[in-house]
């Protein structure tokens, strides 16, 4: 784990800032610098509400050694409330009661371990309600 | 610009090649194409690896494959597009042809993955590392994702993804450079483990050792090398976003359907002209998209195709993996764009025994990258 790297993901991944395009308002997620609808470079940042809905998903059986204690596990696309898109892993949900079009809550939590000394790294996951 | 002819062909078996390294492979590979097509010397070479330094922890694989197949000072350089690095590495070969710059111009693809890394962690870096893999996907699970999305959608079933495995092990079964050469059932396909719901381990193109690689040069110096040289008729790329959760659908390949689009008008072509096609199927619903991507059927009428035998060699209006896909004959990453052109090189020179398409005379190539970022197509046609 570089700390560099993880530090100035924060804002997206503690508070869900997003780039909204002053121009035709698509919202990026994570922000950018060039709106990949209408190529303007000026936004406005926003925050994401915490409400969405389920767009597809899966249930990871076998994933990549960083998450191999987790499993199995739920990962989504999700669409916020503002119609923003974002990949979340689900949590404090049954596996069968993952399905699409299912409302979902964004809430912060420990994502995955990193590096040898294993660093605590933190984001967003998504609950079933 | 020049027409370009394909004059040679050279592949390894693909598998778990546990005793050669990533140099070994991919020289055997080049030497078979150098010797195939009776040239002696190249003057140029180009190298579709994916991830040299992840896999085997080896990068600037240009110049080393260059070295070990005693081709220095030949400029060598190493593409990358994920799992489309060969069938662009054929394409930036094709144009140094094309310009006049070079005349005899290799084009080859390698992966040893089988060296004893996190492959699951390895490929996933294809995905946005910040914001798709850092939550927990991996590969097989972002086309999971468009399966799940894919069958709500169009009401397609399990069976028919299933279908596809069954096909192109069915195919590979005939291809003596294939990983897999096995027929499988449906019911195996159904009751194999499920590694991302819905997909299956049958549904999972495997983990593989190989390498590949073509010569090209200007059509009109073809004859002297080779009776049956195969014109180069075109070849298109497009991008697309990196992450699946950004696209407008979750159940198209926009990069595929924007290089097909481009490539047909290339070669002046529409989708019933193409007599047989290698699809890149890295996962069965894989395949039924970019054939439907591909306009070879209606959006939401891919599956059901499979099904009705309509993409076999036997009965299909256009056979698709005739060579086993990589989902039988094996997926080394890098080198698969380059191992599909030979697979239509050997259809339409007559050479594909048991797997012949009768007639075949026009054939097309779709490799891709990531979750469908990257999509390069190129067609081919008999002469
Ligand atoms: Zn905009």
């Amino acid at each position: 784990m570089i700390t560099p790297k993880y530090v100035r993901e924060i804002p997206q991944r503690y508070r869900l800032e997003a780039a909204k395009c002053k121009n035709c308002s698509y919202i990026s997620f994570p922000p950018r610098l060039v709106c990949p609808k209408c190529k303007s470079r000026s936004f406005d940042t926003i925050r994401l509400s915490d409400e969405g809905k389920i767009l597809t998903f899966t249930i990871i059986r076998v994933s990549s050694d960083i998450f191999s204690h987790q499993t199995p596990y739920g990962v989504a696309v999700i669409e916020t409330s503002e119609g923003a898109k974002l990949m979340a892993m689900i949590a404090d949900t049954k596996i069968e009661d993952i399905a699409i079009g299912k409302k979902v809550k964004l809430i912060f939590r420990k994502i995955r371990d990193e590096g040898v000394s294993g660093i605590h790294c933190y984001g967003y996951k998504a609950v079933v309600i | 610009m020049k027409d370009v002819a394909v004059i040679g062909i050279g592949m390894t078996k693909f598998g778990e090649l546990w005793n050669k390294s990533i140099k070994d492979i991919f020289v055997e590979a080049a030497l078979k194409a150098i010797d195939n097509a009776g040239v002696g010397h190249i003057d140029s070479m180009y190298v579709g690896a994916m991830s040299g330094g992840l896999f085997v922890g080896q990068e600037h694989i240009g110049a080393v494959m260059a070295d070990y197949l005693g081709m220095n000072p030949v400029p060598a350089t190493r593409v990358e597009s994920a799992c489309a690095s060969g069938g662009t590495a054929f394409r930036q070969a094709y144009f140094e042809v094309a310009s006049g710059s070079s005349e005899i111009v290799l084009a080859g693809g390698v992966e040893k993955m089988n060296d004893g890394v996190d492959v699951t962690a390895a490929l996933a870096t294809a995905a946005d590392q910040e914001y798709e893999v850092y939550n927990g996907i991996t590969f097989p699970g972002l086309y999971a994702m468009i399966a799940n999305a894919y069958m709500h959608q169009y009401n397609a079933t399990r069976e028919q993804l299933a279908a596809v495995a069954v096909k192109n092990h069915h195919n590979g079964f005939n291809n003596p450079n294939a990983q897999f050469r096995s027929e499988i059932t449906i019911e195996q396909v159904l009751n194999s483990t499920l590694v991302a719901d819905p997909l299956r381990l049958l549904d999972c193109s495997p983990v593989t050792d190989g390498g590949a690689a073509v010569i090209l040069c200007p059509l009109e110096l073809a004859k002297q090398f080779t009776d049956s040289p195969v014109k180069v008729i075109s070849t298109a790329q497009a991008s697309d976003t990196i992450s699946l959760y950004e696209r407008e659908s979750l159940t198209s390949l926009k990069a595929v359907s924007d290089a097909a689009v481009k490539a047909y008008k290339q070669a002046n072509l529409k989708p019933e002209d193409i007599d047989l096609a290698e699809v890149h199927d890295c996962f069965t619903i894989a395949e039924i998209v970019a054939s439907e991507e591909l306009g070879f059927f209606d959006k939401g009428c891919g599956a059901s195709a499979v099904e009705e035998g309509k993409t076999s060699i036997e009965e299909g209006t256009i056979p698709i993996n005739t060579s086993g896909g990589l989902k039988s004959k094996g997926h080394p990453v890098g080198a698969t764009g380059i191992a599909q052109v030979i697979e239509i090189y050997e259809q339409l020179t007559g050479q594909a025994g048991k797997r012949q398409v009768k007639d075949a005379r026009i054939g097309l190539t779709q490799n891709m990258g990531g979750s469908g970022a990257s999509c390069v197509i190129n067609i081919l046609e008999a002469l």
